[in-house]
């Protein structure tokens, strides 16, 4: 708690930096504070983030990273005693507004998250459950249609077009992953959000997914949070640094990791503290 | 044990050391004591569990058979009232055709007495086969009888058809009292024992032929010998007793007003018989008299009688008479009462579960509901019965002894299994599976539907199979709503009285008669059969349908 409010002391300090403000952001975030109860984990984050770019937000553990992640599709909301202030823009709507439903926000911002979580029914019905119950298919054809695709965007097609209707859960957790990310994208989503996606990973299966959002990059606007600044810096364009609940830096990635305004981030990435 | 090297700061530990070997050797028996008190544990456990299987077997294996005779019948269209078969007199009609096998039996004292060899219930048995076969009128028919409950109970070995006629205690007294005394004699191979008798002149008349009350003199010379005063003392000495000592008076009539040391007085047959070296023995009380083992024995030889497998144990319905005795009363009560219950306690303990775990908002009311719901789990029975038997039965009437209120009790105490197992189920679905749904923009009714419900089912079957095996187990509520109705034919509603399983039990093992004992056995090794069915379904719901994830 102390930690804490010196924390916002020191940030308050310094007049709040100018945001550079993107001309074709996807997302603007505005002074998001979040708080877990009494305790606050996020302090005034401001942030925009452009659109067929990967961003990657890096930080050490518990830097709120994670709980900014889940800011922009509410998923905070379903944890009791989470309180968010400020404002999200996606496309210039305020996600926070009271017309808002969380439930068809979250099917224009998708999220993958950390340990693969496929649902304990076929490779088929992972996929197809998205689509059916925001009623995007049509048909049956339709259906099959949209799973296909997405499977194919997430490079699992011809690893598991023999096996549709077998368990997902059968998968390695790699293919598990994308088959995740393939659920994600089901429902066509502007935005993907990757909760440290390769983290339970092996090296081989991390280069799959990091190749596979190296492609989905084309189509959709994606952030990842990212324990391995090598991650960060192998495929993102953009990177901010989180520490202890505010914004230290956020910029090109290039410039985060070979020029950093800030002395924290220059620590963090050089390995002094993480 | 220690040394540390100065240079670098690092302990070293010798891990030879004698104090370390020690130690370790400590650490090794402290496992092994724990395991040997867990085989002790277990295996005193299942021991007894085996002790009390094993006795139930015993006891109850008899019931599963019953005795029956293969009997000619003729059915008499005089005695049978074609149109009305049920005002026709079959218990003639089956007294008849039982004394045919006994030639010499006519008197109308005799004939009812060997009747007490079948069962009483053997006039339904023929009125039910008259019923399904009117074309028989007329003719003999063979049809298998079953034989009442003690011959029954005779025929399997399991009562005796004499019994001795004096007991440890009354040889004992008579052994020291008066054999080891030496006051037993045998004259002309009679015994006697030797008794003071005091003629008192009050009690006697010296007329030329003394008269008086001889049975006192008796009396008082035998209370100088034992200090009971009980008819089982009294009964030691022949009847004849009185009228030997008469006999003695009017013979000598100068002996009123003296002592007679040491009159012989005649035994009893019984304590005669033991005297010289016999055991006598008198025919069991429950299965009549001689003329009864006799005639069973006549039957016995003759190879009418036959011992089946006891099919009325399971279908009929409860009866006076043990052998007639069935469960199907109890089974389809029970069935009922867990029918309703299930209706009543699995969609309302889901449905509770489902508010207190995903939508009750955490406050001190609903940590009241929870911490109530977890509190009534500990509730004995009886109360949920007194309840039942208050609102029920009392304020709303239901019929008293019905299936429908004995589910209803039932429900209220299977509630909090359900509730409590339903919670720990959908705690169980791991959150990476709500993120999940949620993720791809599943509403939080989606969410639970689709996916945690499916996912926690398992679970809440199991437990509530669980609490429905508790239930069907459970007396004391049923016997507060008078679920323990003496039912002679199985119900066919939920509203009928009915009885149930283990109040079928507890009202067998108040009986007294002698098949009684082995019915309840039966009775109990049947609703463990259940018990051990049901949790068996729930042991395998858990194994088939576990996710893993």
């Amino acid at each position: 708690m102390d930690s804490m409010t010196e924390v916002a002391e020191m940030s308050a300090v310094p007049a709040p930096k100018a945001v550079a403000e993107l001309h074709e952001a996807k997302i603007r975030a505005r002074n998001i504070s979040v708080f877990y109860g009494e305790k606050q984990a996020l302090f005034d984050v401001n942030i925009d983030i452009p659109n067929n770019s990967i961003t990657a937000l890096i930080g050490p553990s518990g830097c709120g990273k994670s709980t900014f992640l889940r800011c922009m599709n509410r998923m905070n909301d379903v944890i009791d005693g989470c309180r968010v202030t400020g404002s999200i823009k996606v496309d210039g709507d305020e996600i926070y507004d009271q017309g808002v439903d969380p439930v068809q926000l979250r099917a224009r911002v998708g999220m993958v998250f950390q340990k693969p979580n496929p649902f304990p029914k076929s490779i088929f019905e992972n996929i197809a459950y998205g689509p059916r119950i925001h009623g995007l298919a049509s048909s049956k054809a339709d259906l099959e249609e949209i799973v296909v695709t997405s499977l194919k965007k997430a490079g699992l097609f011809d690893e598991v077009k023999d096996r549709l209707h077998e368990p997902g859960t059968g998968l390695s957790g790699g293919q598990q992953q994308r088959l995740c990310i393939a659920r994600a994208i089901s429902v066509s989503p502007e935005v993907i959000l990757m909760d440290e996606p390769c983290s339970a990973l092996d090296p081989i299966a991390t280069a799959k997914i990091e190749e596979l959002m190296d492609e989905l990059r084309q189509s959709y606007c994606i952030v990842i949070v990212t324990h391995s600044m090598q991650q960060a810096a192998r495929v993102s364009q953009r990177t901010a640094f989180f520490h202890l609940g505010v914004l230290v830096e956020e910029g090109e990635t290039s410039q985060i990791f070979t020029n950093p305004s800030d002395s924290r981030t220059q620590d963090y990435i050089t390995g002094r503290f993480g | 044990m220690t040394d540390i090297t100065a240079s670098t700061g690092i302990r070293k530990y010798d891990w030879t050391s004698v104090d370390n070997i020690k130690r370790l050797r400590k650490r090794y028996r402290a496992d092994w004591i724990l395991q040997a008190l867990g085989i002790a544990a277990v295996t005193t456990a299942v021991l007894l569990l085996g002790v009390l299987i094993l006795s139930l077997v015993i006891n109850g294996s008899s019931a599963f058979n019953t005795t029956k005779a293969n009997l000619e019948f003729y059915l008499d269209a005089k005695e049978i009232d074609r149109n009305n078969p049920n005002n026709s007199n079959f218990r003639k009609l089956v007294n008849d055709a039982f004394a045919k096998y006994f030639p010499e039996v006519t008197s109308p004292n005799e004939r009812r007495e060997l009747a007490r060899i079948l069962s009483s219930e053997v006039r339904f048995t023929l009125r039910d086969y008259v019923v399904a076969n009117p074309d028989k009128i007329g003719k003999t028919v063979a049809i298998t009888v079953p034989l009442s409950d003690p011959f029954d109970q005779l025929y399997k070995g399991i009562i005796p058809a004499r019994l001795n006629a004096l007991s440890d205690p009354e040889k004992k007294r008579f052994d020291q009292r008066l054999r080891n005394r030496g006051l037993v004699t045998l004259i002309d191979g009679k015994s006697y024992a030797k008794v003071n008798l005091f003629i008192d002149p009050a009690k006697v008349k010296a007329d030329a032929i003394p008269e008086g009350d001889f049975k006192a003199i008796v009396i008082e010379g035998i209370n100088s010998l034992f200090q009971e005063r009980t008819s089982s003392v009294y009964a030691i000495f022949d009847e004849s007793s009185a009228d030997v000592v008469k006999a003695h008076v009017v013979a000598n009539p100068d002996s009123i007003g003296k002592m007679l040391e040491g009159f012989a007085l005649p035994l009893s047959p019984f304590y005669d018989a033991y005297n010289r070296g016999e055991t006598p023995k008198i025919p069991n009380p429950r299965i009549g008299g001689e003329k009864h083992i006799e005639w069973f024995e006549r039957l016995q030889n003759s190879g009418l009688l036959v011992s089946t497998f006891s099919w009325e144990l399971f279908l009929n319905a409860d009866s006076r008479f043990p052998e007639q005795a069935g469960l199907a009363g109890a089974l389809i009560g029970s069935f009922f009462a867990l029918l309703v219950c299930f209706l009543v306690s699995f969609p309302v303990g889901i449905a509770a579960a489902l508010y207190l775990e995903e939508f009750a908002p955490k406050n001190k009311f609903t940590d009241l509901i929870e911490v109530n719901i977890n509190n009534l789990a500990a509730v004995p029975s009886v109360v949920f019965g007194l309840l039942g038997l208050a609102v029920f039965l009392g304020w709303f009437g239901l019929p008293r002894s019905a299936p429908l209120v004995g589910g209803l009790v039932l429900a209220l105490m299977t509630l909090p299994t359900i509730i409590i197992a339903t919670r720990a189920a959908l705690k169980a679905v791991p959150p990476s599976i709500r993120e999940a749904a949620l993720g791809v923009g599943a509403s939080k009714h989606q969410v639970i539907m689709h996916h945690v419900l499916p996912l926690a089912m398992p679970g809440i079957l199991t437990g509530t199979i669980i609490g429905l095996a508790q239930a069907l187990g459970e007396t004391a509520p049923l016997l507060l709503i008078g679920m323990n109705a003496f039912i002679t034919s199985a119900s066919t509603s939920i509203l009928e009285p009915a009885t149930a399983l283990p109040t079928q039990i507890y009202s067998w093992a108040d009986s007294p008669e002698r098949g009684f004992v082995a019915r309840t056995s039966a009775a109990i090794l049947v609703l463990l059969g259940f018990l051990v069915i049901m949790n068996s379904i729930a042991i395998y719901l858990r194994q088939r349908f576990e996710k893993k994830w």
